[in-house]
Parts: structure tokens; sequence; C-alpha cells
């Protein structure tokens, strides 16, 4: 084989290299790109349960009587915060288009103070865009004292467009620790009982 | 590609040139242990990948036997729960990344350049550094067993949060062991891509190239678009584990699920790369022992381009049971049951092939028709997988254990099996041994058969995956499998002789070994192949038929 034809060789070579490590960090990049895109996918289409975290306006011109849902609370504690979450009822029934409001019992029952969240879930999925939440403590991080007890509502609708097919709504409030937690972004709330453990 | 030169040299020439260039033009090698660990030669740097493979074939089997010797009665006998886990999980692990991986590296390493007319990789250097990564990895992976807490016990599929948060302190060991082999895989693809692009010899067109080459160019086009995805996932559970993030840790906005998302876009893309080069293998082997032509050559390069495309689409399968919208249960179930199109173009071709062949049963074609056989019963218990609404009665049990394996073990081990038998004859100049061959071929085939074959039922009727006891009701099934495992397991020790027979001796073979039909340019140079091979390029013609 001539020079001349293990340059042109040579250079393929480097070509081919040059192109499969741009692809290399393309696809490096696009693994993390997926990240915030899944989670823009999942807002959008309301898939996987995920809520829309910003206070929405209530809309109060147009209640379906015709129509009765029910609407289920779960509280649950994810892992190692000693809190716990309950909720004044289980369940409701309301008609989509009816504002409702709902209390729950936050509950430090540890000996110090720490911050925790209650990350919101949406069941069946396909009601996650349908559910309006003009107010939640789900918006924001928490920080409760040693034993102290912490009243804080939500409040919510259903769209009167929810679909017919569903008749149950479940809401899943899972509470998280939140760790090294500095800024009070406490939501606002009436303490209904003393501080003091 | 480089245009033609005018005096073509013959073979004859090339080799003899080949050898006095060796002799004259060369400082001499070192000698002892630094031969191998600087040789940049590719049939050496094949040669060390493959027995890197073998040696982790039998330690993943290993550890294969173990979870098989505690399954084999109900109740806990020999190990407890926590090291049951370590055990499936580094033996997936081990059987992915350590053996059918670097196996097929090395055939490709061994084959692609004698196949296409090059003297050697593209890449010689890297071509070294590739490798010796590989036993960096590894001994990094297995080391995790010893230390507190024990290895990785999440499953080879390492979900999140099992592999983060309910992690042992290990996992950092288990990601920096996989982000290196990812490296190496990484590397070697490049420089197979880069060897089958620029180097073939001159004359030979992209659709000369033997099936071998194609496959694995698909192959590592595959490994160069999703090795960068796992390198990502496993980079993220570095983060969440010890930089505070949260990318697959609800409590911190992060999402669990997408773990298996990115792993699985990975992950399915990943089973083509361990099967695509064993069609390659298969589809040289066939031709060859029925002495036919392959039927539908064209047909085979654009079905794996296909299965390859396809691939990218239908990773959502894996993950029916997790919740998932219907139109996305029912996207992924049809874009999976599309990929049986283009298999079903290459198993149809391979039987077309075999029609009115004159077959003979060496070795290398016993195991491929095994493969032919067997991962075709793994594809169909793949359509069953893939029907969404019946996959939540098969998922995480034994069935899909039944599935993977019958397209790993009979599909891509006896296809490398397939390859070795077939090469051996070039790489060592002498035939396998044909009565202890045969001895292997039997056993294995039915130690694999008495394995996987029960797991079927003890799938369909409820059997979980990764876990050390079970309800009475399977015992049977239990039993016969693992004496199955360990009939296959200690056959394997057949291979190892008669690999090691082979390589000392025995019926001395020619340089066309297996025939007017096995006529890609490997079979053209002398058996066993000189270290260098192909310093000029050969004449590369077109077969006539």
């Amino acid at each position: 084989m001539s020079d001349n034809e293990m340059d042109t060789q040579g250079a393929g070579v480097r070509r081919t290299v040059w192109r499969s490590v741009a692809a290399l960090v393309g696809m490096f990049a696009f693994a993390f790109a997926l990240v915030p895109l899944y989670d823009v996918f999942c807002r959008v289409t309301g898939i996987n349960g995920k809520v829309d975290t910003n206070a929405q306006a209530l809309v109060h011109d147009n209640m379906d009587e015709s129509r009765m849902v029910t609407v289920q609370f779960i509280t649950r504690n994810g892992s190692g915060l000693p809190w716990r979450l309950d909720v004044e009822t289980r369940q409701v029934r309301i008609h989509p288009g009816q504002t409702s409001e709902v209390n729950f019992t936050f509950n430090n029952q540890s000996g110090a103070e720490s911050w925790g969240r209650a990350v919101p879930s949406v069941s069946p999925s396909t009601a996650t865009r349908h559910v309006r939440k003009a107010s939640c403590f789900c918006f924001e991080e928490q920080r409760l004292e040693a034993g102290e007890r912490l009243e804080l509502p939500l409040v919510f609708q259903l769209d009167r467009d929810l679909p017919p097919e569903i008749n149950t709504v479940t809401l899943v409030y899972t509470l998280y620790p939140v760790d090294g937690k500095q800024a009070p972004l406490q939501a606002a709330a009436k303490t209904i009982e003393g501080d003091e453990a | 590609m480089a245009p033609k030169v005018p005096p073509q040299p013959t073979l004859e020439q090339s080799s003899t040139a080949a050898e006095a260039g060796h002799g004259h033009a060369h400082e001499a090698p070192p000698k002892g242990l630094m031969r191998w660990l600087l040789t940049t030669n590719h049939k050496e740097i094949g040669s060390l990948y493959l027995i890197f493979s073998l040696v982790m074939f039998f330690i993943g089997g290993i550890f294969a036997l173990v979870v098989r010797l505690e399954l084999f009665q109900p109740g806990l006998q020999f190990v407890n729960p926590e090291f049951f886990n370590q055990m499936t999980t580094m033996h997936g692990l081990i059987m992915v990344f350590a053996a059918v991986m670097p196996a097929f590296t090395g055939l490709a390493n061994w084959m692609i350049p004698l196949q296409i007319g090059a003297p050697d990789m593209a890449l010689p250097r890297l071509n070294n550094f590739s490798f010796w990564l590989l036993p960096v990895a590894f001994g990094l992976l297995l080391s995790t067993l010893f230390m507190p807490g024990g290895g990785p016990n999440f499953g080879w599929t390492f979900y999140a949060p099992l592999s983060t948060t309910y992690a042992p302190p290990s996992t950092t060991f288990f990601i920096l062991a996989l982000h290196i082999a990812g490296i190496s895989s990484i590397l070697g693809a490049i420089n197979i891509v880069a060897t089958i692009l620029n180097m073939r010899a001159p004359g030979m067109r992209m659709m000369d190239m033997p099936l071998f080459v194609w496959t694995w160019l698909i192959t590592g086009f595959l490994l160069i678009a999703v090795m960068p995805v796992l390198a990502g996932v496993v980079t993220m559970m570095l983060m969440d584990i010890n930089f505070g993030t949260s990318f697959f840790n609800a409590a911190g906005g992060g999402d669990p699920v997408l773990f298996q998302h990115l792993f699985w876009f990975f992950g399915h893309p990943e089973v083509y790369i361990m099967i695509l080069p064993a069609f390659g293998i298969v589809s040289a082997i066939i031709p060859a022992f029925a002495r036919k032509r392959l039927f539908g050559y064209a047909s085979m390069v654009y079905a794996t381009a296909a299965i390859a495309l396809l691939s990218f689409m239908v990773w959502g399968h894996h993950m029916f049971a997790v919740g998932m919208p219907l139109v996305g249960q029912l996207f992924f179930m049809y874009a999976t049951m599309l990929i049986a199109v283009p298999t079903g173009v290459k198993v149809f071709n391979w039987i077309a092939t075999l029609f009115q062949g004159s077959i003979s049963f060496e070795p290398p074609m016993l195991f491929a028709l095994a493969f032919v056989v067997l991962f075709t019963i793994g594809g169909f218990s793949g359509l069953m997988l893939a029907i969404a609404p019946a996959d939540f009665q098969y998922h995480d049990t034994y069935f899909v254990v039944a599935h993977f394996h019958y397209v790993l073990v009979p599909g891509a081990i006896f296809a490398i099996m397939a390859g070795v038998y077939f090469w051996l004859p070039k790489w060592t100049g002498h035939y396998p041994h044909e009565r202890l061959s045969q001895w292997h071929f039997w056993l294995s085939v039915i130690g694999v058969n008495l394995t996987f074959f029960p797991m079927h039922f003890s799938g369909l009727a409820g059997m979980p995956r990764r876990i050390p006891d079970y309800a009475l009701q399977f015992a049977d099934f239990n039993m016969v499998s693992s004496l199955g495992a360990f009939l296959f397991g200690f056959s394997q020790l057949l291979f190892v002789a008669v690999v090691i027979l082979c390589v000392r001796g025995g019926k001395k073979a020619p340089a066309a070994a297996w025939g007017d039909y096995a006529d890609d340019l490997e079979w053209s140079v002398p058996s066993p192949a000189p270290l260098h091979t192909f310093e000029t390029p050969p004449n590369y013609q077109r077969p006539a038929h």
C-alpha cells in the first residue's frame, strides 16, 4: 500500500473516531437531558401522577351537579422522618367543579425540630391534570419543632371535564425528610397546640 | 476506500511478505508477561479477550451454581438470603459484561481484520488499552464481595432506590467498575467501527462483507449509542449516593421510575448487542456445513439493521407492570412484536440455507443448529412476554428467567462456542477433538434444556425471581433445574479440555479448513494464521456463485 493510501486510510479512521466521540458525548448529554425532559413530559401529559406544585385559580361558576366523584386521601411516611401525617377524613364525595377543603395534621413525634415535605401523587394518573389545587401544604417544605402539631388545609377542585369513566380519585401524600434545610419556607399555618414537647 | 492498486499481489506473496516483515522490520517483541501487557496485535488481543471471557464465564457460572444449589430444595440450606442476592446479582453482571460482551469483542478482534483483509485493527494501541481495562473493572467488581456489607445485591438491573438508598456501601465501587467496563466496550466499539469502515481490502464493498462483520458494525453503533446512557445512569446513582442529588429520589423531586426508563433505554439495545454478533457467526457456519450459499444475504443485513433500530423503541416492555398509560402499553407491545418480523426473516433464511443442503454435523454446525432451534424458543417466549396484559402474570417470575436464559445461553453462548469451534483450526492449525467436542455439545444441550425448560412452568405457576426460598409446589421443577445446571456447568470443563488439546495438537487443518463454502478471506491465510497477515492488502474477488 502506498503512502498516499495510508494517509487516506488514516484520515478515514480519524474521521470515524471523531464522529464516534461526538456521538458518545451527545448520548451522554442526552441521558442527562432526559431527566428534565421526562419531568416535563410527565407534567404535560399528567402520567406518572405528578401534580403541578403551583397554586391554581379556582373556577366558581360551573359545578356539575349531575355527577358525584369520590376523592380518597392516603397519607404515608416515606422514610426516616419521625412524623405522622393524618387527615381529618379518609374520603369525601364531591361534584366536579365543587370546591372542597380538607385539613391535614402534621405531628413531629421526635424530640428535635426537623424539616419535611409531603410529596403528592394522584391516581389514576389520567385524573392528574383535572385536580386543581388552590392551596396545599405540598407546595412547600414544613418545619416542625420537637413534638409540634400543625394543621394545614388542602383546598381543591376537580375539573368539570374529568373523564366520565373516573369515579374515584385518590390523592396520596408521602412524607419525606428534607436534609440540611436552612431558609424558612414554611407555609402559612395556624399552630393548634403548644410548641413544647 | 482506497483505490485499487494496479499490480495486485497474490495471497501467497502477501503471507510470505508478512512473515519476512515480522522477522526483519520489527524489533523483537518483549518476552513473557510484558509481551501480553504491551501487545498491539489484534490476534493476541483477541486471544486475551477470549481467555478473559472464559475465566469470567466460569466465575459467573460458579455464582449461578451457588444459586441453583440453594434452590435445589425449598427452605434455606446453604447460604443466607443476603448472600443469595449477591450471587444472583453478580452472576448477571459478570455474565453480561464480563463473559458475553468480551467474548464477542475477542472474536471481533481476531476475525474482523482477517475477514476484511486488514493487517490489524485501526487503532492497535487503543485496542490494548480497551482490553486491559477489563481485568481492572471486574477485579474491582469482584472485590466488593469481600467488603463490609457485601457486594451488589440489587439484581443486575440495579433499580433505584434498591441501588441507591438501600444499597450496600460497596455500591460506589460497583459504579466505578461499570464505568471502566463501559469505557472498555465503547473504545472497543469505536475501534471495530473504524476498522470496518476504513480498512477493508481494495474492492470489498460494504455489501461484500461477511455477515459477522456486518452484525458487528451494527453492534458497534449500538454500543456507541447506549453505553454513554449507562454511564449517565450510573453517574446519576453516584451523585444520588454521594453528593446529595435526587435524580431517583422522590423526596427531593426525583423519580425512581425515571431510573427504569433510562436503564432500559440502555438495556434493551444491550440485549441486541449480545445477540447480533451471534447472528453473524451462525450465518457463517450454516452455509459452510450445508454446502450452500447463505440464502438472502441482503435481507440478513437489512434485518439486522431493522432489529437495531427497533431496539431503541421498545424499552417500555420491561416496565409494563410499573404503571404506564394504556397508549404506552399498546405502543411498546406492538413495537416489540414488530421485532419478530426481522428476526423471523433471519430464522427463515437460515432454514432456507439448510433446505436441500448437503449437511454434515461437525461441532460448529451442531452448536449453530442448536442455536437456531433454542434461540427461536427464546424468541417465542419473548413474544409471549411482549403481550402487555399477559405480562402482568409473567412479570418478575421464572418465566422471564427462562426466556432470557434461552436467548443468552443456547443463544449468545452457543453461538460463541460455535464460533470458537469454527475458527479454532484457523487459530491453532488443528481441528478440535471430534469425540470430546461431541460430548461437550450433547451434555451442554441436555444440561441447558434441563435447567431452563422447567423454569417456564414454575414461572407460569408464579414462582418469583431472585428469591432464595419458594413454595413447595415448585420443588420438583427446581430440583430438575438444579440438576441440569450442574450438568451444564461441569460439562463446560470439557470445552476447556477441547481448547487446550486443540492448542497442543490434533489433526492438522489446511488453510481452508471447512471446505469450499467457508470461503471468506480468513480461510485464505495459512492455518494457524501467522501473527501478521494481510500486510499487503489481498486481492478481493467477489464469490462467483
